[in-house]
């Protein structure tokens, strides 16, 4: 019975060994933020609502701004924690604004409701991934002060205590 | 005794259940890194080969997101759909029916870290299951603007 335990024992250790050395880097996958800090670009583009969200309107508060898709399974595993983060700091001035990278509004809609998502999600286009130094790869997120600024950009899947501490750094300035 | 027996069994049982948990979970985040590495091709092979004016130039084709495929992709590559969703299979299978099963064949995406793409595994299965016997997957690590762009390999942009 100890062989059979030991031998349970040894499997289990190596599947979390397996688990591990599979998981995307985070760290690795982060990048800074420019010296310069260089204003966020501005653009006007659909919401799922079918109005136009501009982002200009958000200037005074701090915006994290995610580029995303619905078949990007670290994009799905950042947005609960982003729905959690906009309702834990939007008194204090978080706003959250997700840029779709999909084909389509189509499964946006579907995940928007499923996962309650509770901050505006806008179509993208190849322009705006242009404008922001081109979004060849997901999730990228970028952390937007209150003067307009780009403060980081994070490309990766991210830890969310990571956006939370720069979050609250921003809010306080 | 009979009560020392269960639990030992129950130990066992749930020795076996994580282990599995654990395996499902790898597996299903990491599907395109079932692609055995035989069938994966590396950025700057195929640079070679494209730059070679020696040898059958292959077919490319993106199988991730259109909007990602008009900010940049490999110049003469075709932008099909993502294959990991039906309508994407579909025109991946209406794209190369006509073709010869020797055709030479890469498929790429980029849209992710490699052992989160969704798209390059669904397209290889289709592929071979068609018949193909040449098609290579581009290795992209962490996604096209790190392993392609950045390197500066060349580039088209638009449809």
């Amino acid at each position: 019975m100890k062989t059979k335990l030991l031998i349970g024992m040894a499997l289990v250790a190596v599947c979390l060994g397996v688990y591990f050395l599979k998981r995307p880097s985070r760290s690795n996958d982060r990048r800074d933020a420019p010296r310069d800090r260089a204003l966020a670009p501005d653009f006007s583009l659909p919401e799922l609502t079918g109005q136009r969200l501009n982002f200009s309107t958000y200037r005074g508060k701090v915006v994290l701004l995610d580029f995303w898709a619905t078949w990007c399974d670290p994009c799905r595993e950042e947005i609960p924690h982003f729905v959690e983060l906009q309702s834990k700091y939007r008194e204090q001035g978080l706003q959250i604004v997700g840029v779709s990278m999909d084909d389509g509004p189509e499964p946006v809609r579907d995940f928007y409701q499923r996962f309650k998502m509770n901050y505006p999600v806008v179509m993208g286009n190849a322009e705006i991934g242009e404008r922001y130094g081109g979004v060849l790869g997901l999730p990228i997120a970028f952390l937007i002060g209150r003067d307009g600024r780009i403060y980081s950009k994070h490309t990766g899947a991210t830890d969310i205590t990571v956006f939370e501490k720069e979050v609250r750094s921003l809010l306080q300035r | 005794m009979k009560m020392k027996r269960t639990f030992k069994n129950s130990g066992i049982l749930l020795t076996l259940g994580l282990a599995l948990i654990v395996l499902i979970s790898v597996a299903s985040a990491s599907q395109a890194s079932l692609i055995p590495p035989s069938q994966l091709i590396n950025p700057d092979e195929l640079v070679k080969i494209l730059q070679s004016s020696k040898g059958e130039k292959p077919l490319m084709i993106q199988v991730g997101s259109h909007v990602l495929y008009s900010q940049a992709h490999i110049p003469g590559s075709e932008y099909i759909g993502p294959a990991n969703s039906d309508g994407g299979l579909q025109q991946l299978r209406q794209r190369v029916q006509s073709l010869p099963r020797s055709k030479f064949i890469i498929i790429y995406c980029g849209c992710c870290p490699w052992s989160h793409c969704p798209n390059v595994k669904p397209a290889s299965d289709a592929l071979r299951a068609l018949g193909f016997t040449n098609v290579k997957v581009l290795y992209i690590a962490t996604n096209f603007g790190a392993d392609w762009v950045d390197k500066g390999y060349s580039v088209a942009k638009g449809d």
